[in-house]
């Protein structure tokens, strides 16, 4: 049975998409079979940030109008085996998305695949509320900025409640934080918010904290998933994540400020 | 507007409820002589009391079948035993025909009164059922922005954070076994020693009975993040330590 993923956060621009198409891809890495369902339908995103825009033919409402079957809809990756991307339609609004018609596709897609990543539109509106309904577990991208913890709460207080689970009395949805554009110097500074604070507040379990990195924007615009950019330090904090995920005991990385060499002190090195 | 026009307007007169204790005299027998010895017994025993004492004489217990009642022969009885008669109660028609006859206001018959004191006892088993046993609501999951909670008719019990941007509402008191930073609102119908306990408070609105202090008040207290309780005190939202 495969395990139904939502990656959400209330509040936009935080890094939902960008997270869902780097878990997706490190899934897919470790062997398993994946699938990433865009939500956003009338502002899609993720089949750019994978790189794959000038394959799509058919998209999530096609499949749900059955206009298109799912294997005719599903999009393979080119550069990895197990990879999948569902589109959203761009030409419709989240309306589109009905229960009956969202429940059928998770599970046809369910029956073939390991991991079923649904991304979240933001917002707590219709798109936001059919990618969490089905959902086994939760992905919560905040930045640590008091708006985004606040959003992210209150979409922690809808998946203990408005989710499938919840309406069956099921076991509730296990829900992890992940911390994103994560700046420690900023943090020293009180710029920020800590880890620990937001952990505070929210007191959900820690999958990751994703440093804030240049190498973030680069990929999003290349289209390449940035856990695949193994240099950066973003990627990495994403690698440890999907291991977390997975179920593997690795520290966190990237909490504390990094001393600057001598070099990279006169030179201004870059981050 | 000239003197006397503000004369006409100054109320000459109030008209008042009010509750007074006054003696009843509830006649048992239609017999006046035996009634004549037994006052005179009385009068004798606290002459005090019977010096032009307000009276309501009571007919309508008087049973049936006793015949009927010289009512101005009854009250010159009482006068001259120093008890003056305000009015009657009575549910013959010949008494109260009397009483019209002597300009003597008439009282409605005291069944209903009594029978509603008659009732208290039997209403007394029930009363204990006011305390009834209100569950408290126990919550044991934290409470997200956005979220509501209310415990009607009793206390709520939370044992998980409760965020900023949730309300917690209760009839009764509110505990919160862990940092709150939503809003309380306890004793919502009213209930003036309903309280608030919280193990850290860093509430956005703390409200008893619908008096409250805002997180703006809150955040300058300096018992800000500490464990306390909150009460009411007359008009003021009382924080003390726990």
């Amino acid at each position: 049975m495969a395990k139904i993923i939502v990656v959400t956060s209330g509040k936009g621009g935080v890094g939902k998409t960008t997270s869902s198409a780097a878990i997706g891809t490190g899934l897919a890495l470790r062997g398993h079979k994946t699938v990433l369902v865009d939500f956003d339908v009338g502002l899609r995103n993720l089949d750019l940030i994978m790189g794959c825009e000038r394959r799509v033919v058919y998209d999530f409402v096609n499949v749900i109008n059955g206009e298109a079957t799912l294997n005719q809809a599903l999009i393979k990756d080119k550069r990895i085996e197990n990879l999948f991307v569902l589109a959203a339609s761009q030409t419709r609004d989240k309306d589109a998305l009905t229960k009956e018609g969202v429940g059928k596709v998770i599970e046809e897609l369910s029956k073939t695949f390991e991991y079923v990543i649904c991304d979240s539109p933001a917002g707590i509106e219709q798109g936001a509320h059919m990618a969490m309904y089905f959902a086994d577990e939760a992905i919560v991208v905040t930045n640590p900025e008091v708006s985004s913890v606040r959003d992210s709460d209150r979409m922690l207080g809808l998946l203990a409640s408005k989710s499938r689970r919840a309406e069956n009395g099921e076991e509730p949805i296990k829900e992890r934080l992940l911390l994103t554009r994560y700046n420690p110097e900023r943090v020293t500074k009180g710029e920020m918010l800590g880890v620990e604070d937001v952990g505070e507040i929210l007191a959900i379990n820690l999958l990751g904290v994703i440093p804030e990195s240049q190498a973030v924007l680069k990929a999003s615009n290349q289209g390449i998933p940035v856990i695949l950019d193994e240099e950066s330090d973003a990627g990495q904090a994403y690698s440890d994540a999907v291991d977390r995920l997975l179920g593997k005991d690795v520290p966190h990385r990237f909490l504390d400020v990094q001393k600057k060499g001598l070099l990279q002190r006169l030179f201004g090195g870059k981050e | 507007m000239s003197q006397a026009d503000l004369l006409d307007q100054d109320p000459v007169f109030q008209l008042k409820g009010s509750m007074l204790a006054i003696t009843v005299l509830e006649l048992a027998h239609n017999d006046l002589t035996r009634l004549d010895q037994q006052l005179a017994a009385k009068v004798a025993q606290a002459p005090g009391f019977f010096s032009n004492t307000p009276l309501v004489l009571a007919l309508d217990k008087l049973p049936s079948g006793e015949g009927s009642l010289e009512l101005a022969e009854l009250m010159t009885l009482c006068r001259n035993h120093g008890l003056r008669t305000l009015a009657i109660r009575a549910n013959r028609e010949e008494d109260i025909a009397a009483a019209a006859a002597l300009d003597l206001p008439v009282l409605p018959p005291s069944g209903a009164r009594e029978r509603i004191i008659e009732l208290a006892p039997a209403a007394a088993p029930e009363k204990p059922k006011e305390p009834e046993f209100r569950p408290s609501r126990v919550i044991t999951t934290p409470i997200r922005g956005g979220q509501q909670i209310y415990a009607a008719g009793g206390d709520l019990i939370v044992l998980a954070p409760v965020s900023a941007g949730a309300e917690l509402l209760a009839d009764g008191n509110i505990h919160v076994y862990a940092p709150l930073r939503g809003r309380a609102l306890a004793g919502v119908k009213g209930n003036v020693s309903a309280r608030i306990f919280c193990q850290q408070m860093g509430a956005e609105l703390l409200s008893i009975a619908g008096h409250y202090k805002v997180a703006e008040d809150l955040r300058r207290e300096p018992l800000w993040g500490e464990p306390v309780q909150v009460g009411l005190t007359g008009d003021v939202l009382n924080i003390t330590r726990l």
